[in-house]
């Protein structure tokens, strides 16, 4: 039964605690590595040591001679499940057949070979011990420059070049731009591989009930429905006999928005061996086998007028592709052109990108997805021009800004900008820090010999992805709303949040929409058996496109729920508000417990209408959002050493209207420590040879607690018209706020140096070098 | 029947002849089984004692996601063999509520907003519970040390940092 019938507390916008956290804090959520079936078994996959190498064979005899060990498949084996699928399209890609275990090649360390299967996870993995592979090492290429000089290994035969695949962008009119140009700026800046590092790695558990012939697979996910479709046409089973459950998901940021050959393999042993199957991710798989993020190296030219005005901007974009095509690795790189212009007007642009292949494992989205890459080098490029010009970097950025009259906004890459007000959160930032008096303090630190840096990012992102003319699967989303006989009522979702608590942010939306309390309501997600369809949690889209469809159900709900409400009360003059259906002539009410209950009983229906009370929206948004911000960080270098304090961190961000402040500050901070972290500590290190120098939690630094700052948050509000909730998105922001923000910081501490531009991570070592050639200089 | 299963699977057949008895209380409860020497701590937990709350996240002891008390220390469960905590009090996340009430240190978290995917938390909150045993006042410096053994990668720490004060406020009050 509901809880109560009616409330009047406006619930949207306030800061209100999770509702999934009972189970998070009392360790009684369900990860993937905790479901138990009888009678499962365990996989252990065997992985290559090498970047490149032929396989001459493999034998499995000391392997299944272990007890305990059921069975060893490899890609003989499985050489008829479909290849692991590329849902990017670009003109002339070239798209290597991607097996889910290798056949008889291999193509990057990590790459899968065999899988073992044995009763307990020790036995398969001291069998994955004895199985042998004989290989023949081949000259491998890791560095996407390497890869493509003349002479280079090619990491597929057929393609020398390495080339995935080449692709322009132009706007306007460039090569005017650069003629009329009183000064051009160059750089080459790189935007690092990076290690997505979820606490809980990927996992897959698969179970085939023969009799129905029924898959089920739980897997670490963000997008359950999309791997549905793409597992079962992989392994040719019909979609309505597959079932995906994304079961609680220990973060994800882009690495689960994919579709891995482990879940097609586990799939394919479940109805092999007809038991269920256990796989999970080691953490050195997860380093070597999981997508990494970013991969970029770019050149850059901007071109501009004496007085600062920017005029157009050139890119050739070298993207690390790593070996294979996961589900968008191609597409990445083109995000980040479309995101080229940032926040700024100019109208020229020419953008090339170079898609590589090198013996890695592949790129793909990483937490903002081309728009940190974009972000990046936009404001790295601006900052180098304020250096160039003598001009305040916060003056230059105010006077190229997209204009508040100008939006909607038509870029040179072909996006329209929905709303903004672009000077509003830098002048707010500036404000916060005091920045007159900042730079004045500065001066006195310069004076005395500190090191002593101020560094801002303005930032533009691209979210709620997205319309579905942009995004490969559909960019639309999904919500069926039911309030059942009782009057409790349940959402059913098709965004698969794994962290971003929409089974919170959803509830607090239709409580209010409903009139009920936020008790009464249960948001459900992750499970291709209750939600029809749905897209997934990713480019910060939860929100802004699978709450909009919530909103829209909701109105539909609202309109039976009044048809009912006009039956019961004899009228046709209602209205129905804070879960009371009102007769505006009589007085007379009825609860919406009553109404949900009469629909259900239905004695009698309103004219042309069901009994029951539920509605499905699927909603298609008509363009995506663009949030916006600025971050300013202030640093100071040690100079004996190299290190670098961040003395303050402000974010002031426009995500839109916001929902929950206290889960859009979690995402601000959790944004921020991974932008901090790959501008500071994290870099995925391959040698010359291919092998992941940095393959553990030893030896990549993801952030801890004391490597952290303080982070302010501050917010504007300019609503999105692109969604009746006027929310834009706010996953993302941090990490690309961040990156710029710090490094823009480090190169003015140490531009008395002569310091220009520093690439990432800017460890101590980096860091010291740079001050003894300065010192020397 | 499936723990049984479970049991036998991980403990009996590889290599039986070389088991050994422990005898442990978990929670306050006793737990007495046979295990090979190498078999980890948190897959003891996990799997035997089917106690899903502590995770699994590097088996390097680098993350702090498998993070127990063991006589009132806070470990990392997957650097310490089973056969190692033979006569010892382990408590995980499970127990740190008392007859439904929860501990002070989940109160927070919940309150603050110190978990957002919930992978680190059951570790974190052990760390922060020691954290508040030795140092009942700590300022933001000290939290952060405190639980430099413990990663996070959605939180950005902030959150957790609040939620280890207001803790710390509420069991000093």
């Amino acid at each position: 039964m509901a809880t109560t019938t009616t409330k009047t507390e406006t619930l949207v916008g306030k800061r209100i605690r999770r509702r999934e956290d009972p189970r998070l804090i009392t360790g009684t959520a369900t990860y993937v590595d905790d479901i138990q079936l009888p009678g499962m078994n365990h996989a252990c996959i065997v992985r290559s040591p090498h970047a490149a190498a032929r396989i001459k064979g493999i034998d499995a005899k000391a392997a299944l001679e272990l007890p305990g060990v059921v069975a060893v498949f490899t890609g003989a084996d499985t050489k008829d499940v479909g290849p692991v699928p590329c849902g990017a399209s670009l003109p002339g890609l070239r798209v290597p057949h991607h097996y889910i275990l290798a056949i008889d090649r291999v193509y990057f360390v990590g790459h899968p070979v065999a899988v073992v299967v044995a009763s307990d996870r020790y036995i398969a993995r001291d069998a994955a011990d004895l199985i042998e592979v004989d290989y023949e090492p081949l000259p491998a290429v890791a560095d996407p420059e390497k890869a493509l000089a003349p002479g280079a290994p090619a990491v597929h035969p057929e393609w020398p070049d390495n080339i995935a695949f080449t692709y322009q962008q132009k706007g306007g009119d460039t090569d005017e731009a650069f003629k009329n140009a009183e000064v051009i700026v160059k750089e080459r800046i790189v935007s690092q591989r990076l290690i997505p590092a979820a606490m809980e790695g990927r996992g897959v558990v698969a179970d085939w009930k023969s009799g129905d012939k029924a898959l089920t697979i739980w897997t670490s996910t963000q997008i359950p429905h999309l791997v549905r479709t793409l597992v079962a046409l992989m392994l040719g089973v019909p979609e309505h006999h597959l079932r995906i459950i994304a079961p609680e998901v220990g973060g994800g940021f882009g690495s689960k928005l994919n579709v891995y050959a482990e879940e097609a393999l586990m799939g394919f042993i479940a109805m092999r061996l007809a038991k269920p199957v256990k796989w999970i991710e080691s953490r050195r798989e997860n380093f070597t086998c999981t997508i990494h993020g970013r991969g970029h190296v770019d050149y850059l030219e901007l071109a501009a007028k004496r007085d600062g005005t920017i005029l157009g901007m050139k890119m050739k974009l070298i993207q690390d592709l790593g070996s294979y095509h996961q589900l968008l690795t191609p597409a990445i790189p083109t995000l980040s052109v479309l995101m080229m212009p940032g926040l700024y007007k100019f109208q020229n642009i020419h953008a090339e990108i170079v898609g590589v292949f090198t013996n890695c494992v592949p790129t793909d989205a990483y937490r903002g997805a081309g728009r940190p890459e974009a972000t990046h080098v936009i404001e790295r490029m601006v900052d180098i021009l304020a250096a160039e010009l003598k001009m305040d970097p916060a003056e230059l950025r105010l006077l190229n800004f997209v204009d508040n009259e100008s939006f909607p906004f038509a870029t040179a890459t072909g996006l329209t900008y929905d709303s903004g007000d672009y000077a509003a959160p830098l002048k707010k930032a500036l404000d916060i820090v005091e920045y007159h008096h900042l730079r004045e303090q500065q001066k006195e630190a310069r004076a005395a010999g500190r090191l002593f840096g101020i560094g801002m990012s303005t930032y533009g992102e691209i979210c709620a992805m997205g319309p579905s003319p942009a995004t490969p699967a559909g960019g639309w989303e999904s919500a069926t709303v039911k309030i059942e006989p009782t009057g409790t009522v349940t959402v059913m979702t098709g965004v698969s949040p794994h962290g971003q608590g929409e089974e919170t942010t959803f509830a607090q939306i239709a409580a209010d929409e409903l009139g009920v309390p936020i008790d009464d309501i249960v948001v459900q997600h992750g499970d291709t058996a209750i939600v029809q369809y749905g897209i997934g949690t990713f480019g910060s889209r939860a929100t802004a496109v699978g709450g909009t469809a919530l909103y829209f159900a909701l109105q539909d709900l609202k309109k039976k729920i009044k048809l009912f409400g006009a039956m019961l009360l004899q009228s046709e003059d209602v209205t129905f508000a804070d879960g009371v259906c009102t007769c505006n002539k009589s007085g007379k009410t009825v609860t919406l417990q009553q109404i949900a209950g009469a629909s259900y009983r239905a004695m009698t229906l309103p004219t042309n209408t069901e009994p029951g009370m539920v509605a499905t929206r699927f909603w298609e948004p008509p363009n995506f959002t663009f949030p916006f911000g600025a971050h300013i960080a202030v640093t100071e270098v040690d100079r004996e050493t190299g290190d670098i304090e961040i003395k303050r961190y402000v974010a002031v961000d426009d995500c839109g209207n916001i929902i929950n402040p206290l889960i859009v500050a979690g995402q601000i901070h959790g944004g921020v420590a991974q932008g901090l972290g790959q501008a500071l500590f994290e870099r995925a290190v391959y040698d010359d040879d291919g092998q992941l120098v940095s393959g553990e939690f030893m030896d990549y630094a993801v952030p801890r607690a004391h490597m952290m700052p303080w982070i302010e948050t501050e917010h504007t509000i300019t609503p999105s018209p692109v969604n009746p909730l006027g929310v834009k998105g706010v996953g993302e922001a941090g990490t690309i706020g961040a990156s710029p923000a710090i490094v823009n910081s480090v190169v003015d501490a140490l531009s008395p140096l002569g310091v220009r531009h520093i690439d990432m991570p800017m460890i101590p070592e980096t860091i010291w070098n740079l001050i003894r050639k300065g010192a020397h200089a | 029947m499936d723990s049984e299963n479970s049991r036998e699977r991980i403990c009996g057949i590889f290599n039986p002849g070389m088991k050994h008895s422990i005898h442990l209380k978990i929670n306050g409860q006793r737990y007495s089984h046979d295990v090979e020497p190498r078999l980890l701590l948190i897959h003891y937990l996990r799997e035997i004692a089917e106690l899903k709350g502590p995770h699994i996240g590097c088996e390097t002891s680098i993350c702090g996601a498998c993070t127990v008390l063991v006589d009132g220390q806070a470990v990392k469960s997957c650097a310490m063999f089973a056969v190692q905590a033979d006569g010892c009090e382990v408590t995980t996340i499970e127990g740190l509520a008392t007859n439904g009430t929860l501990h002070p240190v989940q109160e927070a978290f919940w309150n603050e907003h110190g978990a957002q995917c919930g992978y680190c938390t059951p570790g974190m909150i052990i760390a922060a519970k020691q954290l508040l045993d030795r140092n009942p006042h700590p300022n933001e410096d000290e939290i952060r040390h405190g639980l430099e053994g413990n990663l996070c990668r959605c939180t950005g720490y902030q959150h957790i940092v609040n939620a280890v004060k207001a803790a710390a406020e509420k069991m000093g009050a």
